[in-house]
């Protein structure tokens, strides 16, 4: 088991035919993950990359049968895309795309969450069930099949902890990437609970940064709901100054939110264990795990 | 993308909410104008930052002359490292209260938060923090904006602690209704992500009128408003082109670069991805060093990325040494490796360099720098304690 996508996710892609969007369409597929159709509005009854194209989502979703949208438009296009997506009564909806204004995004949460659709994303390197499917960025190599879910806002970060956890022999179920603005379709406080109900599932690597109180949220959800499978987090960001924007339009401390102290204060005593190196993260992960 | 005082007034005052008459100054003579025209003026220095009164960047002027010596003063000022080209005159008000009326974003609602103080004039964090009672929040639908209904039942939330409003109750929450709605459409229009009347005072005449305003739009958004960075651009820079910015921070825009300067640290930090970076900083303090800054180089970065960023990076003559922490996804080893020992040649770096490298084509990345004399190193704690070493060594 899993969550958000295995084996039998039918992914339609919104940007099939551009230079970022056909490069990882590419290697989506070479990792198993089922690519059933492209999007790219004045394109459809073509084809690309072995699937057709078609000019709508509603069209698409008609003729193929898909059920998750994988979106890697421009900026200034990725909130209607994202938009058009969930209006066709999709289930899940992963969008990369950096750098979208974040009134867009305010609207296009709002929009998604009267429709069934889940958002991932967007600015986040997406979603892996370990040796099924993935549908963004992370890099085909770093996975491997086990019992860890790791939810995370960076995305190096996310390879890494996927490497590490893979090479220490531990694996993972899934991986999902949240991402780092500000305005998120889905936050720690979405995932924690999906990973909760998989059986497969025995521990969760949460990483966390400087920025918002997602984290604090997490931490106040893992206390009051009893979740009771270990959680290992790790925060980066504590050399970071305040009112400075860390590379992620969501990773700034602004006034006396965000600091990496305060949601490491959080985690703590939520009884999750805080590492402070993703080695750590392994090792933890590592002596909580049933033998 | 921060709004100058003008500049905001200007948007305040083209959707109609009313503000004290004023003109811009770029030089004493224009400030001398402005006194002719307007009379008891004060002169407001325009900068980027908060306490201009305090760096005694604001004066109250009688008289032509006097606002032409005044302007001439705070013209000449650099303000927390801000030099000041251009002055806001402006005519007083008669003042019978200050409330607060401010959009901001809210992340973890995902909305826009429409907030509303009787007690204005003050910072909303410090209201918020000793007396939260006094302040009322609303979260207006992104798609309808605020309702008459919710603004008066805001309004009402409000005044309700404010029992020296009392008698003008009615009137105000009735001239509240449209403002918040009209200032609910500026800042979704401008793609603001701060936008606050603060003071919005209300005067003996018993108007409201937007004293001070703060702008701020969302950087992500700056290519749908153009001309406001540009007139933003002219007058940060001015004729000798210095923001006041940080320079280095200045200089990175220029060549691209997402780069944060921690002045006075020691170690260069290069990486790619934000968390990544964020986390190398934070093992090189863990390890006893201090970072002397954010650099990220972004997913699929080649060699002359790898080159500007060093480039960069090694500017700051504090820089003693430098960490590079990699690991490949989009991006390649081998090209990273290569950008390294090139530029190390080309730029003739002779301070230390600890390259962690992992991921793809990493064997072939660390071939290249073990050949060019660099020791590669797997795990990024040890590489950070090694480049903390070499460089207390170089003392």
């Amino acid at each position: 088991m899993a969550i958000l996508i295995d084996g039998s996710t039918r992914v339609l892609v919104q940007g099939i035919t551009g230079r970022e969007g056909s490069f990882h369409t590419q290697q989506m597929q070479a990792y198993g993950t089922r690519v059933v159709a492209g999007v790219v509005p004045g394109r459809g009854g073509g084809e690309a990359l072995g699937v057709p194209v078609f000019d709508t989502v509603a069209g698409a979703v008609a003729a193929t049968g898909a059920d998750t949208a994988f979106t890697i438009v421009p900026p200034a296009f990725a909130a209607d895309a994202v938009m058009e997506a969930a209006a066709a009564g999709l289930r899940l909806g992963v969008c990369v795309t950096e750098g979208i204004p974040v009134l867009d995004m305010v609207r296009t949460t709002a929009f998604v969450d009267r429709t069934a659709m889940r958002l991932i994303g967007p600015n986040c390197p997406g979603v892996m069930t370990a040796g099924q499917s993935k549908i963004g960025f992370i890099p085909n190599h770093v996975g491997r099949s086990g019992r860890v879910g790791v939810v995370a806002r960076s995305g190096t970060l996310t390879y890494e902890v996927i490497q590490g956890l893979s090479d220490a022999g531990h694996g993972e179920t899934t991986a999902v990437g949240i991402g780092g603005d500000p305005v998120l379709g889905s936050t720690f406080l979405d995932i924690l609970p999906l990973f909760a109900a998989d059986a497969a599932t025995e521990a969760v690597v949460l990483v966390g940064e400087i920025g918002g109180s997602d984290e604090e949220r997490a931490a106040e959800w893992i206390r009051a709901s009893g979740f009771d499978k270990p959680v290992v987090a790790f925060i980066s960001g504590r050399t970071a100054p305040p009112g400075k924007r860390m590379g992620h339009a969501g990773a700034i401390i602004s006034g006396t939110t965000g600091s990496a102290q305060g949601k490491i204060d959080a985690l703590l005593a939520a009884g999750a264990w805080v590492a402070d190196t993703i080695e750590d993260v392994v090792r933890m992960v590592g002596e909580r795990l049933k033998p | 993308m921060k709004l100058l005082e003008y500049q905001a007034k200007r948007e305040f005052a083209r959707v109609g909410i009313r503000v004290p008459a004023g003109r811009l100054a770029r030089t004493p003579e224009e400030a001398a104008e402005a006194a002719r025209e307007l009379g008891r003026v004060a002169v407001k220095a325009q900068v980027p930052i908060g306490g201009r009164g305090k760096a005694g960047g604001i004066a109250v002027v009688n008289s032509p002359e006097a606002a032409r010596r005044e302007a001439a003063r705070i013209l000449a000022m650099e303000i927390r490292g801000y030099p000041v080209r251009s002055v806001w005159c402006e005519a007083g008000l008669e003042i019978a209260h200050e409330l607060y009326l401010g959009i901001t974003l809210d992340r973890d609602r995902r909305r826009l938060a429409l907030i509303l103080s009787a007690a204005g004039g003050m910072e909303i964090e410090e209201v918020a923090a000793a007396n939260p009672e006094r302040i009322a929040k609303l979260w207006p639908d992104p798609f309808a904006g605020p309702q008459p209904f919710e603004v008066r039942r805001l309004a009402f939330s409000a005044l309700a602690h404010a029992p020296e409003l009392a008698e003008v109750r009615g009137r105000l929450v009735t001239a509240l209704v449209p403002l918040a709605q009209t200032l609910h459409q500026l800042a979704v229009d401008l793609d603001a992500v701060t936008c606050e009347i603060n003071p919005l005072v209300l005067t003996a005449a018993g108007e409201l009128v937007a004293a001070d305003g703060k702008l701020e739009v969302d950087e992500n958004a700056e290519y749908r408003h153009p001309e406001l960075a540009a007139e933003l651009a002219l007058d940060l820079e001015g004729e000798d082109g210095r923001t006041g910015e940080d320079p280095y921070e200045a200089e990175a825009k220029r060549r691209g670069l997402t780069y944060v300067h921690l002045p006075g640290g020691t170690i260069g930090c290069i990486g790619n991805g934000a968390g990544l970076v964020m986390n190398t900083l934070d093992l090189v303090q863990q390890m006893g060093g201090r970072p002397n800054n954010f650099l990220d180089i972004g997913g699929g970065a080649g060699a002359e990325k790898v080159r500007s960023s060093l480039a960069m990076v090694l500017s700051d003559p504090d820089v003693r040494g430098v960490f590079i922490n990699i690991f490949g996804g989009i991006t390649r080893g081998d090209e990273v490796a290569r950008g390294i020992v090139q530029s190390r040649d080309e730029l003739g770096i002779s301070v230390p360099l600890v390259v962690r490298m992992t991921g793809t084509n990493e064997e072939e990345g660390r071939r290249i720098l073990a050949e060019a004399g660099i020791v590669p190193g797997t795990s990024a704690p040890e590489a950070a304690r090694k480049i903390v070493e070499l460089v207390a060594g170089t003392r």
